[in-house]
């Protein structure tokens, strides 16, 4: 199933479990992560639930397409990364 | 004596302590963190710092003891923006202003929010009459993309004023169940003419007011500068030496004569006049200033004091400034002399004692 990891950067300011999850959606994925850890959810999301503006999430070495409302599909095997985007300094 | 203050910074929360040899840094929170607000200790030792992380978004942190450790609490935040709803997107994206009245704290925001919590920081309240006045989509940035909330002044049990970049001033005087315009008498350069006295243009970098006669607001304007004696029903232009320009102001306690302001060149060359970095203080209501210029560098200057890197301590004559680029003075005469900080700090965004 899906597995989901978020950049170590993040283990500075809240607990970043590592997550394998039957999701079929990038939201449904994030969410199991943010079920583990819920303040983990407006580190990586914003008010709307989009993804913030300097975040950046890969998905098996795809960038993610849909920031807003986080449809991209999830293969069984898929390697979800959560990152921080350069354009954020 | 005074002798704790805090410093909030580009890259972190630094706290400065006065000892025999004057004042230096006892410790550094949040390194290499944006801290865009801190509001000091109260007598219990709790304090809040407002994070600004470039990725990962606005946070909170919270502190019973005065700043030795640290928990993070509930940011203030939108609900969902409804579809259609004019202005800017519903997102906070800086905590401006902090502070407490009573055993309520207020943050204000860009956007232009101000946020109630009652719980200290578990949960936050909009001010909806407030976000929700009709102009305030129309309502102009400072500086920003948005418009910002950057100085809230508690006047009474159910009076506050806020100052908002750039909607000019606005005031309760029933604990929020109504909110007026405010800023009448502000002048805006940067406008037309016909639209250069209309409050809700009026661009005040800052607004302080004076804790025993709170009547008695200053502001450092963007064009200007304004005083009110009337908890801001009307507002007079004042004159400063050098330039009305700046972005500072610190209020004396005690005295509603009293005011200081750190002027720069204009609004299109940001950076102290001649180079030579000086303080602008009233003692007689700004009908004359005196430029204070002892231990202040005079040449090759370039420190730009921000809104909120200006602070006075309670006794009147204790004082601090940080600048844009990292160089804090402190003076113990009511600013007559300055002594440079003994390091070399990342970019200041707020000064404040306690």
């Amino acid at each position: 199933m899906p597995h989901v990891a978020f950049t170590s950067q993040l283990q500075r300011f809240t607990e970043t479990p590592d997550v394998h999850t039957a999701a079929a959606t990038l939201r449904d994925a994030l969410d199991a992560a943010f079920d583990v850890n819920p303040r983990l959810r407006h580190y990586v999301l914003d008010e709307p639930g989009h993804l913030r503006q300097h975040v950046v999430v890969y998905i098996s070495g795809r960038r993610v397409v849909d920031r807003m409302a986080l449809t991209d599909a999830l293969a069984p095997d898929d390697k979800v990364y959560v990152l921080q985007a350069l354009t954020g300094g | 004596m005074v002798d704790r203050a805090w410093v909030a910074s580009r890259k972190g929360l630094i706290e400065l302590r006065r000892r025999a040899g004057g004042w230096a840094v006892e410790r550094t929170s949040f390194v290499g963190d944006p801290v865009s607000m801190v509001l000091p200790p109260d007598a219990s030792g709790r304090m809040f710092a407002a994070l600004n992380l470039g990725h990962f978004g606005v946070k909170l942190q919270a502190s019973d003891d005065a700043g030795a450790s640290w928990r993070e609490v509930t940011a203030p935040a939108f609900g969902l923006q409804p579809d259609g709803a004019p202005g800017p997107a519903w997102k906070v994206v800086m905590v401006w202003a902090l502070e407490r009245q009573g055993d309520a704290l207020y943050a204000g925001t860009l956007p232009g929010a101000l946020f109630k919590s009652t719980d200290a920081a578990q949960s936050w309240q909009l001010d909806d009459v407030l976000w929700n006045q009709p102009g305030r989509p129309t309502w102009g940035g400072g500086g920003y993309d948005t418009p910002g909330i950057h100085s809230i002044s508690p006047l009474g049990d159910d009076t506050m004023l806020v100052g908002v970049s750039s909607a000019g001033a606005w005031i309760t005087r029933d604990a929020g169940a109504t909110w007026d315009q405010t800023a009448h008498g502000m002048r805006a350069e940067y406008m037309p003419p016909e639209q250069a006295y209309d409050p809700d243009v009026q661009d005040p970098h800052a607004i302080a007011r004076c804790a025993a006669q709170p009547d008695v607001l200053w502001c450092q304007h963007h064009n200007g500068i304004f005083r009110s004696t009337n908890g801001g029903a009307r507002w007079d232009e004042l004159h400063a030496p050098l330039s009305s320009f700046g972005f500072a102001v610190a209020a004396h306690p005690g005295d509603p004569q009293t005011a200081w302001f750190v002027p720069a060149v204009k609004d299109q060359c940001r950076v102290p006049v001649d180079r030579a970095l000086a303080v602008n203080r009233t003692r007689d209501g700004g009908s004359t200033f005196d430029t204070l210029r002892a231990g202040l560098p005079q040449q090759d200057c370039y420190d730009l004091v921000y809104r909120h890197g200006l602070a006075v301590a309670d006794d009147g004559v204790t004082l601090m400034m940080g600048s844009t680029t990292g160089g804090v003075w402190a003076s113990g005469d009511a600013g007559d002399h300055w002594t440079a900080l003994p390091a070399r700090l990342p970019p200041v965004y707020a000064v404040r004692f306690g």
